[in-house]
């Protein structure tokens, strides 16, 4: 168990609230784009930019980084809106979101913005690059580089990812973390009826992983599961976070249809209403 | 006769001249890379002999990453250890790989821009017996509509050697063709090899050339025998070795339309998105000129020995001299 104090988790939330903001002005500007994937894991992003991640965002290229590779594109939104807010870009650059000439592409596009690791946005290809920069680490007897990889739940329909489950084990590649936002939705509904995946968790142990079942909106689990996962050295490591999608907009909690649609004006600033009067 | 500032191989038409597949050269090329820089790396789905990348594995066990039957995965992987700085060599059949795999590389290693390189053996109607469902008659036209992506395609295994090496040392994401059956050296070690370089192999004693013969892969061997016998009664041929298909040697294939007048082209693939068809794009665009296809004419292929199903087919030597007698009879 690694300890993580209440001031340090009171201002992660507050560094979470303001991302959501952003990805919620981005979308509206935009008007069009993934908001409730992009809101569930704000939090997760939030622990990664803020704590997990070994990075400097001064120095996008060094060599040493740890890296993240974010399977499922279409959540961009929050991954373009941590990086601003861990200095990367300028925050203001986030309302060019899916417009023509800019970076910040409607899926994450590598040749635009170079200091992200992959494109992505075709769902089921990013655990596997993230295998082979674990393999290349390993040949190179690196440093200690972690390889993070996020996937949407809804993602591990596609079987390439169950291909590279097998390898990762195979290679006991005790340098994968990899965390799957289990937030039971994907476009045309529930994840359990559409394709249902059961008890992932099991079905990663019996892959032959380690890993564990968090609640991936609480800082407290997300900081043991990654203590856990970055201590583990026999085998890949998998957090199984529980998201709420669209998590701090109350009325569009929980909702499938928020999965690929953006708030028109009026339902943006109801919700920064709502984000701006909480209390930390 | 034989262009011999090329020094191609002059025992060529000897019934016993040395053959050699091109996934062999393929091997061999693997290892001397291998060898020279150690960011290669190797990767292959559960074809590790088929694929002669057995070459390279057996000296570099810790470069090397068996993935299993997963072609999807093997790319992507393969993507991934690019972008960390190595060079990966992503090896299975070519109708698995870029068949099989075909978005993964479009998304993971063009679109990414990364310097993977894709090995695809047992291409075309060569592999004979396994039968149609794995002859790769469309790998051409796969890879070279892909932004970013080279495309070669070796007349032979000391060519596909070179190739192996040079492509080794570029950046760019590359589809490299290999096929399986022992087919003639055409070229020597001392041929000259430069990748976006079109040759021409075969060409008259004296005087302009009447057709232009584009050929690509060891159907080379098959042209140059053909223009030999045509030789005899005063035929004046040339033959392009296209054994880069992209980037194309437009430069090249316009100078030999300007010539000829009169163009074949002659893969092993469909004839539909091939080699001829980029030949096709860039003469339509700068010297329209009349062209001959030939190729796998809009069907799969089916069992047989190599052989007879080049004849069958359509891409034996009888039917290039058929062709060309054709042009010169009009």
């Amino acid at each position: 168990m690694e300890t993580i104090t209440d001031e340090k988790i009171k201002e992660l939330k507050i560094q979470a609230n303001e991302i959501r903001k952003s990805i919620i002005n981005m979308l509206c500007e935009a008007k069009s784009g993934h908001t409730a994937g992009s809101l569930g894991m704000a939090d997760i992003f939030t622990y990664l930019y803020k704590v997990a991640l070994k990075h400097k965002p001064e120095n996008p290229n060094w060599n040493d980084r740890d890296r993240l590779v974010l399977s499922n594109g279409h959540i961009c939104p929050v991954l373009y809106a941590t990086m601003a807010h861990s200095g990367y870009f300028p925050i203001e650059e986030l309302n060019t979101l899916r417009k023509f000439g800019s970076r910040l592409q409607g899926h994450p596009y590598r040749e635009f913005l170079p200091m992200i690791e992959t494109s992505s946005g075709p769902l089921g290809e990013g655990l596997s690059q993230a295998i082979g920069m674990a393999i290349a680490s390993r040949i190179d007897n690196g440093i200690n580089k972690k390889i993070y990889c996020l996937v949407g739940d809804g993602e591990l329909n596609e079987g390439q990812n169950w291909e590279a489950i097998m390898l990762a084990s195979k290679e006991k590649l005790n340098n994968l973390i990899l965390i799957v936002d289990r937030n039971y939705i994907q476009i045309d509904g529930s994840t359990e009826t559409v394709m249902p995946l059961g008890d992932l968790l099991s079905k990663f142990k019996s892959f032959d992983w380690n890993g564990e079942t968090i609640d991936g909106n609480d800082f407290k689990e997300i900081n043991n599961a990654i203590y856990n996962a970055e201590n583990e050295h026999e085998k890949p490591y998998v957090i199984i976070a529980k998201t709420v999608p669209s998590k701090g907009v109350t009325k569009w909690e929980g909702n499938y249809k928020w999965h690929g649609i953006a708030p028109n004006k009026e339902e943006r600033d109801m919700a920064i209403q709502e984000l701006n009067d909480i209390n930390f | 006769m034989l262009n011999q500032n090329l020094k191609l191989n002059t025992k060529i038409f000897n019934k016993d001249t040395e053959k050699k597949s091109t996934r062999l050269g393929f091997g061999e090329g693997l290892l001397q890379a291998g060898t020279e820089n150690d960011e290669v790396v190797g990767l292959c789905a559960d074809l590790l002999e088929s694929t002669k990348m057995n070459i390279f594995a057996d000296k570099f066990s810790n470069r090397y990453i068996e993935v299993g039957i997963a072609e999807q995965n093997l790319v992507s992987i393969a993507s991934g250890m690019a972008s960390m700085g190595k060079v990966p060599f992503a090896s299975s059949y070519a109708i698995f790989n870029p068949g099989r795999n075909w978005e993964q590389i479009r998304t993971t290693v063009c679109y990414n821009n990364q310097n993977v390189k894709i090995i695809g053996s047992h291409a075309g109607l060569s592999v004979g017996p396994d039968g149609g469902s794995h002859q790769a008659l469309e790998d051409i036209a796969l890879t070279r509509v892909l932004p970013n992506m080279v495309v070669l395609s070796p007349c032979d295994a000391i060519e596909a050697k070179k190739m192996t090496i040079a492509i080794s040392k570029t950046k760019e994401p590359t589809y490299l063709r290999c096929t399986r059956n022992d087919t003639p050296l055409i070229t020597t070690n001392e041929t000259p090899f430069e990748i976006g370089k079109a040759q021409i192999v075969w060409q008259p004693e004296s005087g302009l050339a009447k057709v232009g013969i584009i050929a690509t892969g060891p159907l080379l061997y098959n042209t140059i025998i053909a223009s030999k016998q045509l030789e005899e009664e005063g035929i004046k041929i040339k033959v392009m070795n296209l054994s880069c298909i992209k980037p194309l040697d437009t430069e090249a294939i316009i100078a030999l339309a300007k010539e000829t007048k009169n163009i074949i082209t002659i893969e092993d693939h469909q004839i539909i998105g091939g080699m001829g068809s980029a030949v096709a794009e860039c003469l339509s665009e700068s010297y329209p000129t009349k062209i001959k296809f030939m190729g796998i004419k809009d069907m799969f292929g089916q069992s047989g020995n190599p052989e007879e199903l080049a004849k069958y087919y359509g891409i034996d030597t009888e039917s290039i001299i058929k062709e060309i007698r054709k042009i010169i009879t009009i």
